[in-house]
């Protein structure tokens, strides 16, 4: 379904209203650079690359990556991004969460990284883990109640983006029988 | 065993409370079937021909008898009074209710127990050596690896979503008990030459389709660097395996196309920015997990020796079944015993929830309260003194669990089968069974000797028949029942010289009822050409299939004469 500009995100821990737009042009009618709507838009990878100068030049302007697409193509524009979104096109579709992480912890970024596409309540908290701050959960998805359950673990054994230290260096982990243990 | 401490539980009475919210949303209408699926997937809840069917882990199939009581317990309580033990060291029950799942778990929790990630496209329960820390051949115990990879692999947010199920062995014995070569990760414990500790990494091995060996991709891997190593595989995997196909989304189609070496450049690419970080494994982490695992208070028995050679001399059905049963422990005077879960007539790897309390019972009266599952499908008492074994065995004959076939073609490994997997092309159960019958002769049973039997009920190979001496597959022809049969297979353990190997055909398939007159003329061509002490594997490995074939197809079987159908 289009985006409307209207819709709502959550952002940092809260249901917030977001005007920007996710451009998923159609093979037949690509996006020409003189012709982009008006307001912020998210274009596709390929479109970003082809067109980065007028692009930052415009303003209000994001790439988006699909889920076979490597985040290492935006290197050289990492540290003038302010967004960058990662397309879920289903969400058994893990890739966008390898993309993530390597964005956030390989290639430094850190503007706002917005999971777009199929996003659904019980992938928050993983997409959180690996450096998303953003999710545009699906448009006929009660965004409200996916807040809710944004955080359903307090701890978690591994690292990630979000803590890169496993519990095993975090806590003093307690061995069989704690105060036994001399063997 | 590992005890929980306060991280553990917390976590798992975490996801608890989750499950529950998720099925109270899918019941109230907020999720779709689809979006449920591998939310209760990952939860090990299948939806299964007649009712839900739920897998819980056993992480590399160890039990405490108080959690063999509770999943006895819940066989009564939640479901018809037995569980299965899968090949996969866990335990499925066929007939919860979705609306009871989230107490089941709850009930699981109580006990430090859980169903996480038996299911779906993630990391799954990690298996090892059911004769882990008590095998005389064991180099390095595993267990303390396998439960920091359990830990590291719970929830891990960037691979909850793979492009397939991910599987991993850990291995530590000279023998390999784990069918360790045919996981998507096969690690085998290992010291080098300076007597430090590491693994050797096997990737892409399976079995399924397309069963393949798995390919080592390093050498020596100091025991530090397991989970940033894993890491880097699962990256590499999560980003490049296919995802257009299900049946080609494995790690070992990904490991074929690229080959080992260019696979494992990349891996080694990725390692790179991991390796020395801060989920590097630390020597007290290991310490303290470790410790959980050190051996119990043994008993000075030496004498017990002399006194199961008498029990033995005395008494020839004990003799016969301890044959079998009963393997080597490390520590003088113990044994480990084998309780088959293959007598006749019951669904092999099935146990009531008597025969569950029982096992319980005897691990703490005949051992320090512990108990093994073992992907053969057979529970384990590690640590039971030879001079109570008579007594065990005479207790185990009234549960109707001392059948002496461990490792003989009756102990037969097979997945649930058509009767209640929806997944399955044909039946597993009653194929086991009518195969039992004809070999119930126990003589003739032990003078054919070693010989892995396993049953699949489709090519997801849970019954791992690629690997059985001889493997039946169930095959869908024009909606009936057909079964394919290979023989030539190996797990990599002792029974086929620790060789892994994939079996190879021997032609078309056949009709249910013709199954035992098959294995019949297997079973009959091997005792006409065997030399010496040969086992049924190595005379298939001296001859090849042909005497095989030509014998099986030589006479029309039974009556329809339908050999024929490819």
């Amino acid at each position: 379904m289009p985006d409307t500009g209207q819709a709502q995100i959550i952002r940092n821990g809260a249901v917030v209203r977001d005007g920007w737009q996710v451009l998923r042009p159609a093979a037949e009618a690509p996006l020409g650079i003189g012709s982009l709507p008006a307001g912020p838009v998210i274009v596709p990878l390929a479109f970003w690359t082809a067109n980065a100068d007028a692009l930052l030049a415009r303003g209000e302007a994001a790439p988006w990556i699909a889920s076979h697409e490597d985040p290492a193509v935006l290197a050289p524009w990492i540290p003038r991004l302010g967004l960058i979104a990662v397309d879920f096109p289903k969400f058994t579709d893990g890739r966008g969460f390898s993309t993530a992480f390597l964005l956030r912890s390989r290639l430094g970024y850190q503007g706002e990284l917005r999971a777009i596409g199929d996003v659904l309540a019980d992938q928050l908290f993983f997409m959180r883990r690996v450096g998303f701050d953003a999710y545009a959960v699906r448009a006929d998805k009660d965004i409200h109640k996916a807040l809710q359950v944004l955080t359903p673990f307090t701890d978690v054994y591994q690292g990630s983006f979000d803590n890169p230290v496993p519990a095993f260096r975090r806590h003093r982990r307690v061995g069989p029988e704690a105060g036994k243990a001399g063997s | 065993m590992y005890q929980y401490d306060q991280v553990d539980r917390k976590i798992v009475e975490e996801r608890v409370a989750q499950y529950r919210d998720q099925v109270r949303r899918f019941l109230a209408g907020e999720l779709t079937e689809d979006e449920f699926r591998p939310l209760r997937l990952q939860n090990g809840l299948y939806i299964q021909r007649h009712a839900p069917m739920l897998r819980v882990a056993i992480p590399y199939g160890l039990l405490s008898a108080t959690q063999l009581r509770k999943l006895a317990h819940i066989a009564r309580r939640y479901d018809r009074g037995y569980g299965h033990f899968s090949t996969r060291q866990n335990i499925q029950y066929n007939w919860p209710k979705l609306e009871e799942t989230p107490d089941i778990l709850a009930e699981l929790a109580s006990v430090e127990m859980h169903a996480i990630q038996t299911s779906g496209n993630c990391v799954r329960n990690i298996t090892s050596d059911e004769f882990a820390g008590v095998a005389p051949d064991e180099i390095v115990d595993p267990r303390p690896l396998c439960e920091i990879l359990r830990q590291w692999s719970t929830f891990h947010p960037e691979f909850a979503f793979l492009p397939r199920k991910f599987k991993i062995a850990i291995n530590g014995s000279q023998e390999d008990r784990s069918a360790t070569a045919f996981h998507d990760i096969g690690l085998y414990v290992r010291r080098n030459d300076r007597g430090e500790l590491g693994v050797r990494v096997l990737v892409g091995g399976g079995m399924g389709r397309t069963p393949i060996i798995g390919v080592v991709i390093r050498e020596f891997l100091p025991w530090q660097h397991m989970m940033t190593y894993v890491e880097a595989i699962l990256r590499v995997y999560n980003r490049h395996g296919r995802r257009d196909n299900m049946y080609k989304a494995r790690i070992k189609i990904l490991v074929k196309a690229l080959g080992g070496e260019e696979f494992a450049r990349q891996v080694e690419a990725e390692w790179r920015h991991l390796a020395d970080g801060p989920g590097t494994l630390t020597q007290e982490e290991y310490d303290r997990v470790a410790a959980h695992f050190v051996a119990p208070g043994y008993a000075d028995a030496t004498q017990d020796e002399a006194l199961f050679s008498r029990h033995a001399a005395q008494n020839p059905g004990f003799a016969r079944w301890a044959q079998r049963a009963v393997q080597p422990h490390r520590v003088a005077g113990y044994r480990t015993v084998v309780i088959s879960l293959k007598k006749t007539g019951v669904p092999p790897g099935d146990a009531t929830a008597e025969q569950m309390e029982a096992v319980a019972d005897w691990s703490e009266r005949f051992g320090f309260g512990e108990i093994r599952v073992s992907h053969e499908q057979n529970l384990i008492l590690p640590d039971v003194r030879a001079g109570q074994l008579l007594q065990l065995w005479e207790e185990a004959r009234k549960a109707g669990l001392a059948t002496p076939n461990l490792g003989l073609l009756t102990d037969i490994i097979a997945c649930p089968g058509g009767d209640f997997c929806s997944l399955a092309n044909a039946k597993s159960i009653p194929i086991a069974e009518a195969i039992q019958r004809r070999f119930d002769d126990l003589d003739f049973l032990h003078d054919i000797g070693e010989l892995n039997l396993n049953i699949s009920g489709c090519m997801n190979s849970c019954g791992h028949h690629h690997a059985g001496h001889i493997g039946i597959l169930g095959v869908d022809k024009d909606g009936e029942e057909w079964y394919q049969v290979s023989i030539g297979g190996a797990d990599g353990s002792a029974a086929g010289h620790g060789r892994s190997a994939i079996g190879k055909v021997i032609g078309p398939s056949f009709r249910a009822d013709d199954m035992p007159e098959v294995i019949s003329r297997l079973i009959g061509t091997y005792l006409g050409e065997r030399r010496e002490d040969e086992r049924f594997i190595d005379t298939v490995g001296r001859l090849g299939i042909a005497p095989f074939k030509a014998k099986v197809y030589a006479a029309p079987l039974g009556r329809n004469e339908a050999v024929a159908h490819a």
